[in-house]
C-alpha cells in the first residue's frame, strides 16, 4: 500500500525513502516515461481494437444486382414472392441470407406484344415501413397486411392504413436479358427513395 | 458507517483448543484457515450487521431478483457449454438441446422462466423502494445503480430472446434495427452496429451471443457487487413512519441511534424471511419450468417464410403494445426520446427528492404514479399479448359467414356476402365474433351507416380503413354494401329511413 506523506513530493510509492533532490527526479522522469510509454501503447493498441468494433458502422456495402429470374415467372397484372440470396453473406450465416420480396407487375402496362420492361415492375422489400415485419399480400383484395401492428398498403405499395409512416421499400429494377434485376444487399430503412 | 472493515491486526489468531477425534482435526483445519485468510472475521460483521427491526416482508424482492440472477448465471454456463452461436444452426442446435442432451430441455425451460421470474422480483423490488422512498438520502447511489441494474437486465432479456434464433427472435432484431433505424443522423450506423453488417446475418447471432454471454452478465455482476456494497455502507432502511421525514443533517446519527438500540443481526433474524420467499420462489419456478417446459424455439428463422406473427417476450410485450396504440406521428419521439426521458427522471429523482416524508400516505403522487405504471404495463401487456390491432390473417378463409347472416337473404345480398368474405374483410371485422377486431364488428353495422354510406366507406375507406374502390368493380362494392344492410338486429330500424332504398333496379342486378 502507497503510504505518501509531505516528505515525498513526488507522491510516488514511497518506497525511495529519498526526497526530490536525490531520488525524486529520477523517479519523476521514470514516471513520465512510463506515462508516455503506457499511453502510447494504449493508443497503438486502441486503434485497431476501436476500428474492428466500428466496423459494420463504417464498412460500405453498396448494394448489387440481384437475378430474380425470368421475367415470365411475373405475369402482367399479379403480385408474386420472389425470394434470392443476399449479396453480402458470411460463412455463418445460413437460411438468414435469404430475403423475399414482392414483384409486382403492373397490370396493362405494356402490351403482350412488346417484352416488358424495367418499368412495368415495381418490387417491394418484405419488410413493413412501420418496424420491419414481413407483410403478406392478398391477391382478393389487392392488399399487403402486415402482422404486427396492422399497417397495411396498396399494391403499389403506398401506405393505406395503420402506423407506417410511408409506403412499403421498394428496390431499384432492371430488366437485362429476359432476366428480372433488383439492386440489394441491405436491410431496407426510411432513408430508401419512396 | 459500513462495519464491513475488519482489521486483520485487530483480530488475535485463534489457538484451537486441544480436543481429539475428527472433531478435532476439523476445528484444527478451521482454525488454521480462519488464521492464514480471516474470511470468518471478515464475513461474520457482514452477516450479523444489525438492520432495523422494522425490516418486514417487503423487503424480500431484491433477495429473489439476486436469487434468480444467481439461477441464470448457474444455468446459462451451463447452456453456454451446449450451445453454437452460428446462424446456420442455432435452432437446429436448441433443438438438440431439448431432445438430446439430457435434462438440457429442463436447463432451458428454467433459464427462460428464470429470466421472466427475474425481470418481475426486480419490478417489484423497485416499486416497493419507489413506494417506500427508500432512494432517499443516504441511498440515492444504491438507487441510481439499481436503475442502470434494471436496463442491463432488460437487455439481458432482450439478448436472450435472440439467442433462441427463431422466427420471432429474427423478426425482433428487425424491430430492434428499424427502431434503430430512426435516430436522426447515425441511425443507419447504429443499426449496422446492431446487426454487424448490412442484413440480420451470422454476425448479428455473434454479437448478441458476446453481449448476452460476456458483456451484459459481467456488467451486471460488477453492479450487483457495487449495489450490495452500498446497502451494506448505508444499512437497510427502515420501514417509513408518517411524521418522520428524512433530514439529511440528522438522519445517519438518529439511524446509527435506533439500529444500536432496536436492531436484530441480519443473519438470522432479518435473513430468515429472504430465506422463506426465495426457498418457495425457487420452489414455484422449479414448478413452473417442469409445467411449462422450455419457451421455444419458435418457427425455423428462415427470412423467406413470411407466415409468421412475430411476437416479443413478455416483458416486451408493453412495448410491442405500446408502438401499436399511439399516434404514428409521435411514435419516433416516444421509441427514442421517451425511454431517455424515462432514464434520466429515474436517475434524478433521488437527486431531486432525498429528503422529508417516506410514508406512501404522505406522498399520493407517487403512489398515483406507482399505481399507473403498474395499469399501463399490465394493460399494454395484455394488449400486446392479444394484439387487437393486428389483421387475422386467415380469417377470411377460416371463418366461414355465420349461417344466420346467409338466411334468408336474396341472391344478391349472398353474392355480397361472397365478395366480403374473399375480398378479407374479416381479417379487419368480425361477423358471429369471428374475425379480427381491428375495425368494428359487421353483426349490426346497418343500425349505424347507410346504404350510401356503407359504399362511400368501402370505396374511399376512412380512418383505419383502407379504400376498395379500385380492388372492387361497382357491382361488387353494391352487393356488399346490399349484404351488409341486412345486418341488423331483427327489431332495430336501419339508418336508412323507411322508402331510401329503391329496389335494384333489373340492369344493376344483371351487371357482372
Amino acid at each position: 500500500m502507497s503510504d505518501a506523506s509531505p516528505s515525498t513530493p513526488c507522491g510516488g510509492c514511497g518506497g525511495c525513502g529519498g526526497d526530490a533532490a536525490s531520488g525524486g527526479g529520477r523517479r519523476r522522469f521514470l514516471y513520465k516515461v512510463g506515462l508516455g510509454l503506457m499511453g502510447a501503447g494504449s493508443v497503438a493498441a486502441a486503434a485497431p481494437i476501436i476500428a474492428a468494433a466500428m466496423g459494420p458502422a463504417i464498412t460500405e456495402y453498396p448494394e448489387q444486382w440481384v437475378d430474380l429470374g425470368d421475367v415470365s415467372q411475373f405475369p402482367a397484372g399479379e403480385t408474386r414472392y420472389a425470394t434470392f440470396m443476399n449479396p453480402w453473406t458470411a460463412p455463418t450465416d445460413g437460411l438468414t441470407s435469404k430475403t423475399g420480396c414482392w414483384v409486382r407487375h403492373v397490370a396493362g402496362s405494356s402490351s403482350a406484344a412488346t417484352a416488358p420492361v424495367a418499368g412495368d415492375f415495381q418490387v417491394f422489400a418484405v419488410n413493413c415501413a412501420h418496424l420491419g415485419c414481413p407483410v403478406r399480400w392478398f391477391p382478393q383484395s389487392r392488399l399487403f397486411m402486415c402482422p404486427c401492428h396492422g399497417g397495411v398498403y396498396y399494391e403499389d405499395g403506398s401506405r393505406a392504413s395503420g402506423p407506417p409512416p410511408r409506403g412499403l421499400f421498394p428496390y431499384p429494377v432492371k430488366v437485362e436479358g429476359g432476366h428480372l434485376w433488383i439492386d440489394a444487399g441491405r436491410l431496407p430503412g426510411l432513408e430508401e427513395a419512396p | 458507517m459500513s462495519g464491513a472493515s475488519p482489521t486483520p491486526a485487530g483480530t488475535p489468531a485463534p489457538t484451537p483448543p486441544p480436543a481429539g477425534g475428527i472433531r478435532g482435526a476439523v476445528r484444527a483445519v478451521g482454525g488454521w484457515l480462519e488464521d492464514r485468510t480471516g474470511l470468518v472475521s471478515m464475513l461474520a460483521p457482514i452477516m450479523t450487521h444489525r438492520v432495523p427491526r422494522s425490516a418486514t416482508w417487503w423487503y424480500v424482492f431484491g433477495s429473489a431478483t439476486l436469487m434468480f440472477f444467481s439461477l441464470q448465471v448457474v444455468t446459462g454456463i451451463l447452456l453456454a457449454t451446449l450451445y453454437a452461436p452460428s446462424a446456420s444452426n442455432a435452432w437446429q442446435n436448441l433443438v438438440y438441446i431439448d431432445t438430446q442432451v439430457p435434462y438440457g430441455w429442463m436447463l432451458r425451460a428454467l433459464h427462460g422462466w428464470s429470466s421472466n421470474a427475474m425481470v418481475v422480483m426486480m419490478l417489484l423490488h423497485m416499486g416497493q423502494v419507489f413506494l417506500h422512498a427508500t432512494y432517499k438520502f443516504p441511498r440515492e447511489m444504491t438507487w441510481i445503480v439499481g436503475v442502470f441494474l434494471c436496463l442491463l437486465t432488460l437487455a439481458l432479456a432482450f439478448t436472450g430472446q435472440v439467442l433462441r434464433w427463431d422466427q420471432d427472435a429474427y423478426w425482433g432484431v428487425g424491430i430492434g434495427a428499424a427502431i434503430a433505424d430512426r435516430i436522426p443522423l447515425v441511425g443507419n450506423q447504429v443499426r449496422a452496429l446492431l446487426l454487424g453488417g448490412p442484413i440480420i446475418s451470422g454476425e448479428t447471432l455473434s454479437r448478441f451471443f458476446a453481449l448476452h454471454v460476456f458483456v451484459l452478465p459481467g456488467l451486471t455482476i460488477a453492479l450487483v457487487g457495487f449495489h450490495l456494497m452500498l446497502v451494506l455502507r448505508h444499512g437497510i432502511s427502515e420501514m417509513p413512519k408518517v411524521g418522520e421525514p428524512v433530514d439529511p443533517a440528522t438522519y445517519r446519527e438518529a439511524y446509527e441511534a435506533r439500529v444500536h438500540k432496536t436492531g436484530v443481526p441480519f443473519w438470522p433474524d432479518a435473513a430468515q424471511r429472504d430465506l422463506v420467499f426465495c426457498g418457495l420462489a425457487l420452489l414455484s419456478l422449479v414448478a413452473i419450468a417442469l409445467i411449462m417446459g422450455p419457451i421455444g424455439p419458435g418457427g425455423f428463422p428462415d427470412p423467406t417464410d413470411i407466415e409468421t406473427n412475430p411476437r416479443p417476450d413478455l416483458p416486451f410485450l408493453w412495448i410491442f403494445g405500446l408502438v401499436s396504440l399511439i399516434p404514428p406521428a409521435s411514435e419516433t419521439i416516444v421509441m427514442l426520446v421517451a425511454p431517455g426521458v424515462l432514464i434520466l427522471g429515474l436517475v434524478l429523482l433521488p437527486l431531486i427528492s432525498n429528503g422529508g416524508e417516506r410514508a406512501p400516505s404522505r406522498r399520493p403522487f407517487m403512489v398515483l404514479g406507482v399505481v399507473l405504471a403498474a395499469t399501463a404495463l399490465g394493460i399494454l401487456t395484455w394488449e400486446g399479448a392479444t394484439s387487437p390491432w393486428s389483421p387475422v390473417m386467415d380469417a377470411w378463409s377460416a371463418s366461414p359467414t355465420p349461417v344466420k347472416y346467409v338466411k334468408d337473404r336474396s341472391p344478391f345480398e349472398l353474392q355480397g356476402a361472397v365478395v366480403l368474405q374473399n375480398a378479407q374483410c374479416r381479417n379487419c371485422h368480425s361477423l358471429g365474433g369471428e374475425g379480427g377486431v381491428r375495425g368494428p364488428a359487421l353483426d349490426d353495422v346497418a343500425t349505424r351507416l347507410s346504404y350510401d354510406q356503407l359504399v362511400r366507406q368501402i370505396q374511399q375507406g376512412d380512418g383505419n380503413m383502407p379504400a376498395f374502390g379500385k380492388s372492387l368493380t361497382a357491382a361488387e362494392t353494391e352487393a356488399v354494401a346490399r349484404f351488409l344492410l341486412t345486418m341488423h338486429p331483427a327489431n332495430e330500424r336501419t339508418s336508412d329511413p323507411p322508402g331510401a332504398l329503391l329496389p335494384i333496379p333489373p340492369q344493376q342486378a344483371e351487371r357482372p
